[in-house]
């Protein structure tokens, strides 16, 4: 139901950008106009969103812990699963985001009959949304080209890297290739694997939709319907300069193309794909395990209702005589 | 003592055998979570909390009433209570909001959860079990749920997902296993006591964690042991260890300029096997002559707050800084306990702190500055005796414990919100010669959980308690087929208790064991008698049968549960 639902409203958005463009001519709006507010709502959304999470403060340092704590001299720490400075929560942090370190554990468990539980590894999860997130970070670097004159020498030197293996003409770049095998697999796992069918919901399959979407009508473009592609970077200078021009004579798939990143822009603020900022923001995994070396203030902190000692004493003082309990008052 | 006298062996005999209760479907039914309402199963839900217990907290909507009633009778305002409790909590937890909007349901948790494994319900998922809160979330709180609803996954709150919360967050130990392998750290552990802590506001709770909170509060300890009571008990103490030994030695209580003040979980002092380890600590003090002192007020480490809410854990932790102040003690060391030290650890100098009136631990021993301690200034018992026997400060005959093959139990909490795997190993490596780990993947940071944790070993939830100890226990009968193990060592006070059953019914054999026991067995002490048998009163390995001491320790244990003075229910 959610897959269906998500499958239909991305053909529909096709649809939609097909008939503007095709029957209502309305190059402009998809060409200038929508990209300018994605970008807007984008931009605005995300430090909004980023802002809200800030605004929430961290009483408590609770750290993950993955490895040997700091204590004594001659037992060996782990700076790195178990930071007891800043320099080894960057190191951490780093290998989180972009090696996707914890992921990178994962684990399979099988129930045997006897009964008997049997571990293996499972790295494909892994490999796939690392692949899927390498390969789309290329793609926007690559993309760079269109958004900059004179192309500085990095970015031609990465579509040059990318397109190595020459493979038709113009040359097939790799890391789409990549990128839409890897998302594609993502996909699949969700329909397939039975547990994460379950949990899976109209917003994990939309996005993946869209960013299959994005990828093959950026594939179309480039290697079957071949669109002016000297025009485009006409249309996207005019973007990036604010003096926006719509030349005549690009074809409908770079419209779809243009629109699904505009709807991907839209939807990203709103949805589980802030994950890019957030994982930054985790606490179990952006504190040091230093929380007996130094103190870590909790904001809101707020007096308790405690039962005293005076109190305890009070109920038990004859008691406590009795048995030769010191106390402070006789 | 005997396993026939344990008090979850006639639960234990409802349990069918292994082979047929672990025929568990890990496939989610056709139907969808949000239409499966929840149904109470016998002996997979707690006990309700009791008003009188509530009504001595001071906390909300005290009255008689049972999950399995149509009606919870709750305020007549509750969804409002809630949506604010809800609001609230976000604008004061990150970790709470962020966790709420960033999962991207990847399901790498799914089957870390040992209950999931164990049970098979797919809202045992972490993920699901976080769903449960974020569906309501996306319904009130965010811009996609309010518009598009159910396809955003959010749903209404109503009765039903209260009763689902309160299944589920009390089907959740807090051990943080997931929090491991998820890509952003997302912490169920989080998310359980945040549910939990909504719940509470309709007066929602289990009596396993409110009675022991509501003793806690009043009487210094979860058992409601009175001054007197724990003074007897650790006398007790103190004669089996003369019987062991033909040492006597002192139990300082509530002692004024004593260097440490010294504080373990309850359990260590009133149930076995944890009595042994007690004995152990006092036993490894005496012998090097530590000034340092137990408090009847302060008589509790572990912290059923933990399970309750935030405020909870610290109104019952402030009394550990308080008497030591009151006492003019120089700094704090704390026994074997799980979740004691994630309080300890991650919490006290935050929430109870600061303890500027103590001084940066130093051993008196070996004058090993505890530098990892210096601001909290409470050392964890493992740090300090890991540190005597690296400076060879302790006479260990590893011999007595030659009839023990060990294996250790990382506790979830000492492991995943602490991180000291290697001081217990060294230690244990040290007192005994027959040490082997558990499989990788089921020890350190991935360990798995006793099942019984955050409030949850308690006897009417062993079916769940037994499935969740699954692959904990899966693990403990796999060192024992392969190296024999027959003693299952730990720091926990919950463990000690929990892992007893547990290993009766997936590795039956095998016993368990705090580390202090095996440390005081091996501990050679100054003027001691030859010693013939261990601290259970069994035979020394090498020496003959004492039976008449096994009878002698068995009806002290029985006298001991009547003079202690505890409160009657």
């Amino acid at each position: 139901m959610a897959l269906w639902f998500s499958l239909f409203a991305v053909v529909i958005l096709t649809f939609v950008v097909f008939m503007g463009v095709e029957m209502g001519k309305l190059q402009v709006l998809f060409g200038v106009i929508i990209p300018y507010a994605a970008l807007a709502i984008f931009i605005v959304g995300v430090i909004s969103r980023v802002l809200r999470w800030a605004r929430s403060p961290v009483p408590f340092r609770i750290t993950t812990t993955c490895g040997q704590q700091k204590s004594l001299p001659w037992i060996k720490s782990n700076n790195i699963e178990s930071p007891h400075n800043t320099m080894g929560v960057i190191v951490r942090m780093a290998l989180e985001v972009l090696l996707f370190r914890s992921l990178f554990r994962n684990t399979k468990v099988e129930l045997r009959n006897d009964p008997r539980l049997v571990y293996g590894g499972a790295k494909w999860l892994w490999l796939a949304g690392l692949a899927f997130h390498w390969s789309f970070l290329v793609i926007l670097i690559r993309h760079l080209r269109f958004f900059t004159e004179p192309v500085p020498r990095l970015v031609g030197l990465f579509a040059g890297i990318d397109g190595v293996f020459e493979i038709g003409v113009p040359a097939l770049y790799i890391s789409g290739l990549i990128m839409l095998v890897s998302v594609t697999y993502l996909f699949l796992r969700r329909v397939f694997i039975p547990q994460v069918r379950y949990i899976s919901l109209a917003a994990d399959y939309f996005p993946l939709f869209l960013i299959i979407g994005v990828g093959l009508s950026g594939l179309l473009m480039r290697h079957f319907f071949k669109v002016d592609l000297l025009k485009v970077k006409e249309l996207v200078m005019g973007l990036v300069s604010f003096h926006p021009v719509v030349p005549t004579g690009i074809g409908i798939p770079f419209y779809i193309h243009l629109f699904l990143v505009s709807v991907l822009l839209v939807y990203f603020p709103f949805s589980k794909l802030m994950h890019l900022t957030g994982v930054f923001f985790s606490p179990t995994r952006n504190l040091a395990n230093n929380n007996r070396v130094k103190r870590h203030i909790n904001p809101w902190d707020y007096p308790v209702k405690v039962h005293t000692y005076e109190e305890y004493e009070d109920e038990f003082r004859d008691r406590m005589k009795e048995a030769g309990i010191p106390v402070e008052k006789e | 003592m005997s396993s026939s006298e344990l008090p979850s062996s006639s639960e234990l005999s409802n349990i069918p055998e292994p082979d047929e209760f672990m025929r568990v479907v890990h496939k989610p039914p056709r139907k969808g979570w949000m239409d499966t309402p929840v149904e109470f199963k016998r002996g997979t839900y707690c006990f309700p909390g009791k008003a009188k217990n509530l009504k001595i907290l001071d906390m909300p909507n005290p009255r008689e009433w049972s999950p399995t009633d149509e009606d919870w009778k709750l305020p007549e305002n509750w969804k409002e209570i809630i949506r604010e409790g809800f609001k609230d909590r976000l604008e004061k937890y990150r970790s709470f909001k962020l966790f709420m909007d960033i999962c991207v349901r990847c399901g790498a948790c799914a089957d870390k959860c040992h209950f999931f494994i164990g049970s098979g319900d797919p809202k045992n998922m972490p993920v699901l079990r976080a769903e449960l809160l974020r569906s309501v979330y996306r319904n009130d709180f965010t811009t996609a749920g309010k518009l598009l609803g159910r396809l955003a996954g959010a749903r209404e709150l109503t009765e039903d997902v209260i009763k689902e919360w309160f299944y589920y967050f009390y089907q959740c130990t807090e051990c943080r296993r997931c929090s491991v392998f998820c890509p952003y750290g997302i912490d169920t552990a989080e998310i359980t006591m945040m549910g939990r802590e909504l719940l509470h506001l309709l007066g929602l709770g289990i009596n396993w964690a409110m009675e022991p909170v509501a003793n806690c509060f009043r009487t210094g300890n979860h058992l409601g042991i009175r001054p007197h009571g724990f003074k007897d008990t650790l006398e007790f103490f103190a004669d089996d260890i003369e019987n062991v030994t033909g040492i006597r030695i002192d139990v300082p209580l509530n002692k004024k300029g004593a260097e440490i003040l010294f504080v373990v979980p309850s359990g260590d002092y009133f149930g076995d096997p944890g009595t042994y380890t007690c004995m152990g600590y006092m036993m490894l003090f005496h012998e090097l002559g530590i000034d340092y002192t137990w408090s009847t007020y302060a008589s509790e480490g572990g912290n059923f707050g933990l399970f309750t809410s935030h405020e909870m854990i610290k109104r019952l932790n402030a009394k550990i800084y308080t008497e030591a102040k009151r006492l003019g003690v120089k700094w704090i060391l704390g026994g074997e306990c799980g979740h004691m030290w994630r309080v300890m650890h991650q919490y006290m100098d935050t929430m109870n702190g600061p303890a500027d009136f103590l001084e940066e631990p130093v051993s008196p021993i070996t004058g090993t500055k505890f530098e990892n301690a210096k601001s909290t200034k409470m050392v964890h018992i493992m740090e300090f005796t890991a540190d005597l026997i690296r400076h060879n400060k302790l006479r260990l005959d590893l011999g007595r414990n030659d009839d023990l093959i060990v294996t250790f139990h990382d506790s979830c909490n000492p492991a995943r919100a602490m991180g000291i795997f290697e001081e217990p190993r060294y230690v244990i490596r040290n007192v005994c010669n027959h040490f082997y780990d558990m499989p990788e993947g089921t020890i350190r940071e991935q360990t798995f959980c006793c099942g019984g944790g955050a409030g949850l070993g308690t006897d009417e939830n062993l079916d769940m308690r037994l499935r969740g100890g699954f692959p904990r226990g899966n693990a403990v009968r796999y060192v024992q087929e392969k190296y024999g193990v027959n003693r299952l060592a730990c720091m926990c006070a919950i463990d000690r208790a929990t892992l007893i059953p547990l290993c009766d019914y997936w590795a039956p054999g095998v016993l368990v064991t705090g580390i202090h026991e095996m440390v005081a067995n091996a501990l050679i002490m100054k003027g001691e008698k030859e010693r013939t048998i261990n601290l259970r009163g069994e035979p020394l390995p090498g020496s003959k049968n004492q039976s008449s001491v096994v009878s002698h320790r068995n009806w002290r244990q029985a006298d001991r549960r009547l003079e202690t003075g505890r409160e009657g229910e």
